[in-house]
């Protein structure tokens, strides 16, 4: 028997007959909202991919805090290299009373040595590449920065005690970075600007860089020259090891993105289910006529699977298209993080569309479409004889196992796959509880509701298992959505508002010593409140108990950075008040107990440090050992000058370094800030109310995201309804008919219907509010340290919202059904 | 005229919750190939479970039943299945045409379902003979009931079928209607040389076959 072209032909009458809507409707979303995320973090991982050669704008780069020997310089050229200079800080620039913090990037002739610059003649103009760089007297600005101090191109800024005018925008610098970058403009000048601007002192937060290019063997040999003769503190870097950790990020935040669609895909599954298992009893009888005409069960079998293929196949091509529209979107929305051109994605993502449908339609459609082949074809004869029932137990474990093995596909990472399944499986089995309950809770409601309600309530109720499934999807859609849209907006807000009054709103950095008593003397003048210095010395960490850190395996991304940065050390007599001993002892002055340091608590975790280890600092090309003596707990949004290590006193006193300080100015002395940059070029001030307001934008763009990912859950948990309208259509048919020949209008079993639904959604929209609140709360105190106060507008929004969506959507897909005359259905029925 | 359907000693029962339930027993009979055979008896008398026996489209408890020269019941189901392609037609009480599919598609699932390259061709043919070569391109909704046992009488002869299994076919029709569905199986079934075997309550039908099999709590009584 030829399977193929019958197949294809009844596949045909299926979906003209509508039969299949659903379930391809539901695999749709699915397919869609996986290779929207995937053709996006496609994109954003090529973009990675195709800079990691100009990463670095140039084959080898040596950084350091501190002043470069030019000697570096004359032995690269010897050898036939090209070499370039680059110095860059955060600084503060002035455009009459208005600042912004920038990222400052001097940079010397030959810049960049690999990759090129672009740049355009207006803000958000079309860039075009450039050779040069800015001149003497120029900088090329960053369109966000000139959208921020609200200025033209030609504009002229203060940078330090330097005047410098805009002539380009910036679009791109080679090492800029692709993935999500940081959250300061750019501002770049021309490194023999650099003393004019008198920001480079003694101990100030400068990064210097310098560059190498040239042919790879030469690149290689002056690269073994160099980490034989660089010195302590200088660190080499060549584009591979520039880039894993670019890429890294950039995975990180695409994984996330993809187990946020997951949840989307899980829906779906669902309802996939419920359509596959409405499908297979629709067809129970046509499958007994066939086999009645001589179908074998292999033929069954092998018509069951081809269909699956052929749905798989046209699902795949339609889903991947919708979601390569959809991608479109979200870089659209991302557009400011990322920055860099996306090239178009990988054509290999497109598998990713293909495996989503076949494991969805293997693990949740195919077991209810296998017992079609167990049809007694006597079922011709008698209607009653069924296939033997499904067996549950190999049903859930097929799809659990087909979830398992998506994420895992999409992970790969066995802990994280556990970690994320056990989170999965506990919201559903949490929400399902949560939905199960409030359908019991409708029970005594119907006595005292008119028919229309009564109707409706008794249909939810009597579809209990249906409809739970059906509260459980919007639900947490609603959720996700109400947690990002309210929760989150709620939690900055309490956070705001558990600062004090006149907490520090600026912190000043790279004070010079020597200046610090002058620059107490200006605050006191200019009426600012006085304020503390604290003392500052950058160092790197070289040994721990005199074990060096590079032979030191560190657990985490995090803990390794910690490690590679130059950290900052202070020194105190005695302990703040927003510090807290929470193991050891503080030391006393003069009480001859030598180096000693006490550590904030959370980074000797991630370092694995103990009391009475000993540290071992690089400090200015010294070694410093200290013990560790107390652990601290520090309350890091009194926004004080805080440390991760403080040493005792006595210890690194005789090195230079700088003070920081953080103060409360009120609006009205803004202009002092002008002054004090003017007379102290050097000192850097960030503004923490423009720093917070970059990070809740980096925020919103980021929630923005997620949301917009989570719109494809709204979606699938569409597809459930309809799946669920669509498994109940003969019994509403039946159930509407026989209403109205017992004299109830069209318009009692409309509003039955809308009423069922409604409920529907406000039971959703109640599960999304408790969800979102208890999330809130939890994320509140557990996470932030913070009191939650439960906001009313969660569960406005949450139950209004959910009962217009799957009311409207539900009273949508049941229309036709009881809008048919009763006595067809009646004759029909029969 | 050499058998071309026959059963011996065969027996039907089911577990219930009153414990085992005989619903044939002992059944032996002898059909000749064109032979039409009708089978009476009251409602619960083991006729349709006898069809079904018959045809292949149940197992039965004991006994044995040879269709066209194989035994059927020492074959599996797919073997049956295989064995109804080339040699049984059906016409049922219900009609069960796919609803899904046209007259035309209905006649032709059988064909293609034998994987029949000609399936159009003799669906159209049979079709016209039934007198339906104007409504191919109808659902089964759009036809009235005479009219969908048409299509069904169609579906079942295209197969030239040796062995055609009627299931009460006028029991959802009028008198007059079903008048015209009988003459037009009959008619059918001298043209084609097809045995007939008939299941129904009618008196009057039963007296148009050659032999009447009548059946009383699952035994044969007479015929």
């Amino acid at each position: 028997m030829s399977s193929l072209p019958f197949v294809l032909r009844s596949l045909l009458r299926d979906l003209k007959s509508g039969e299949l809507a659903v379930l391809l409707l539901a695999l749709l979303v699915a397919v869609a909202s996986l290779t929207a995320v995937g053709f996006f973090t496609s994109r954003v991982g090529r973009a990675v991919s195709q800079q990691a050669g100009e990463v670095l704008a140039a084959d080898l780069r040596l950084e350091s805090a501190r002043e470069i020997a030019t000697s570096y310089d004359d032995e690269a050229g010897r050898r036939g290299l090209a070499v370039a200079r680059v110095m860059s800080m955060p600084s503060v620039v002035f455009h009459g009373e208005d600042s912004s913090l920038v990222a400052l990037r001097a940079v010397g002739a030959g810049y960049p040595l690999r990759g090129r610059l672009r740049i355009a003649d207006e803000p958000f103009g079309e860039p075009r590449a450039t050779g040069s760089i800015p001149q003497p007297g120029e900088a090329w600005a960053d369109s966000r920065l000139l959208a921020r101090l609200g200025v033209p191109v030609g504009a002229k800024l203060s940078v330090g005690s330097h005047e410098v005018r805009v002539t380009q925008v910036l679009d791109y610098r080679p090492d800029q970075g692709a993935g999500f970058g940081d959250l300061s403009a750019t501002l770049m000048i021309n490194l023999a600007d650099i003393a004019a601007t008198g920001l480079v002192q003694p101990g100030s937060r400068v990064s210097r860089a310098l560059l190498f290019a040239g042919d790879t063997d030469d690149v290689a040999a002056f690269r073994d020259w160099l980490k034989a003769n660089k010195k302590p503190g200088e660190r080499l870097q060549a584009i591979e090891d520039a880039s894993p950790q670019i890429r890294a990020s950039s995975d990180r935040a695409g994984r996330f993105l993809s187990l946020a669609s997951l949840v989307s895909v899980l829906l779906a599954a669902v309802a996939v289910a419920m359509a596959a298992r409405r499908y297979a009893a629709r067809h129970l009888d046509n499958v007994a006529l066939m086999k009645c005409m001589g179908a074998s069960q292999g033929f069954v079998l092998r018509q069951t699977v081809l269909q699956l293929v052929a749905i798989a196949v046209l699902v795949t091509i339609a889903g991947t298209a919708v979601g390569y529209v959809a991608q479109a979107g979200l870089a659209w929305l991302l557009r400011d993080l990322i920055r860099a051109d996306l090239p178009p994605p990988a054509a290999t993502t497109a598998w990713l569309g293909l495996v989503t449908s076949v494991t969805i339609l293997v693990g949740f459609a195919l077991p209810p479409l296998l017992q079609l082949k167990r049809v007694p074809p006597a079922r011709v004869l008698r209607r009653n004889l069924e296939p033997p029932p499904l067996r549950y137990a190999a049903v859930y474990l097929f799809a659990i196992g087909a979830v398992l093995a998506l994420l895992y596909w999409l992970v790969r990472d066995p802990t994280l796959v556990s970690v994320v399944a056990i989170g999965i499986g506990g919201t559903f089995l949490a929400l399902a509880l949560g939905g199960w309950l409030l359908v019991k809770a409708l029970a005594p409601l119907r006595r005292g509701v008119g028919v229309a309600w009564r109707y409706g309530l008794a249909n939810i109720a009597r579809r209990g298992r249906d409809s739970v499934v059906q509260i459980v999807a919007f639900g947490l859609g609603i959720m996700v959505l109400l947690l990002l849209a309210l929760v989150r907006d709620d939690l900055l807000e309490n956070w705001r508002a558990s600062l004090p009054a006149g907490a520090p709103n600026y912190f000043m950095i790279n004070i010079r010593p020597d200046e610090g008593e002058a620059i107490e003397a200006f605050f006191g003048e200019r009426g600012l409140p006085p304020t503390e210095l604290v003392p500052l010395v950058r160092a790197r960490l070289t040994a721990i108990n005199e074990v060096p850190v590079s032979e030191i395996r560190f657990q985490g991304d995090r803990a390794q950075d910690f490690v590679e940065r130059e950290a900052n050390l202070t020194w105190a007599a005695s302990l703040r008040d927003d510090n807290r001993l929470i193991s050891g002892t503080w030391w006393r002055a003069g009480d001859g107990g030598g180096p000693r340091v006490s550590v904030e608590q959370e980074y000797a975790e991630r370092l694995g440090l103990k009391l009475g280890d000993t540290v071992t600092y690089d400090v200015a090309g010294e070694p410093v050992t200290a013990k560790i003596t107390s652990l601290r707990e520090v309350r890091w949004d009194s926004f004080q000058p805080n440390f991760f290590m403080v040493f005792s006193p006595g210890v690194l006193e005789d090195v230079t370094g700088t003070l920081i300080t953080s103060v409360h100015v009120r609006p009205d002395q803004r202009p002092a800030l002008v002054d004090l940059v003017r007379q102290f070029p050097e000192v850097t001030i960030i503004d923490l109310d423009t720093l917070l307001s970059q990070v809740r934008d980096v925020m919103d763009k980021a929630a923005l995201a997620v949301q917009y990912v989570f719109l494809f859950t709204l979606a699938a948990g569409l597809t459930v309804l309809l799946a669920a309208v669509q498994a109940t259509r003969d019994e509403r048919r039946y159930e509407s008919a026989m209403l109205r020949t017992l004299g109830a209008s069209r318009r009692v079993v409309f509003q039955g219907v809308a009423a069922e639904f409604t409920a529907l959604g406000l039971l959703a929209g109640v599960l999304a509010a408790a969800g979102a609140t208890v999330a809130g709360y939890f994320l509140a105190r557990e996470v932030f340290n913070l009191e939650y106060a439960p906001d009313p507008w969660v569960w406005i929004a949450g139950i209004a919202g959910g009962a217009l969506l799957v009311g409207v959507a539900g009273v949508l897909a049941a229309r036709s059904v009881v809008t048919q005359p009763p006595a067809a259905t009646l004759r029909q029925a029969q | 005229m050499d058998t071309v359907l026959e059963a011996a000693g065969l027996g039907k029962q089911v577990s219930s919750p009153e414990g085992t339930l005989a619903i044939l027993t002992d059944v032996t009979l002898a059909i000749r190939r064109g032979e039409t055979v009708a089978v009476m008896g009251a409602s619960g008398a083991g006729k349709s479970t006898l069809l079904a026996l018959l045809a292949g489209l149940d197992e039965s408890t004991s006994g044995t039943v040879t269709l066209a020269g194989s035994e059927l019941t020492a074959l599996d189901e797919d073997g049956r299945a295989a064995l109804r392609a080339r040699h049984v037609g059906f016409v049922f009480q219900s009609f069960h045409l796919v609803p899904s599919l046209t007259a035309l598609e209905n006649v032709m699932l059988p064909l293609e379902l034998a994987g029949r390259r000609d399936a159009r061709g003799a669906a159209l043919e049979v079709l016209g003979r039934v007198g339906l070569a104007g409504r191919v391109g109808h659902y089964p909704r759009q036809l009235s009931g005479g009219e969908q046992q048409r299509v069904a009488i169609a579906r079942a002869f295209v197969t030239r079928p040796d062995v055609l299994f009627a299931d009460e076919p006028t029991g959802n029709l009028d008198a007059a209607t079903g008048e015209r569905i009988m003459d037009l199986l009959f008619g059918l079934n001298a043209e084609t040389g097809a045995t007939l075997v008939l299941v129904t309550h009618d008196l009057a039908l039963a007296s148009r076959c050659g032999r009447v099999i009548r059946l009383d709590a699952g035994r044969i009584v007479g015929g």
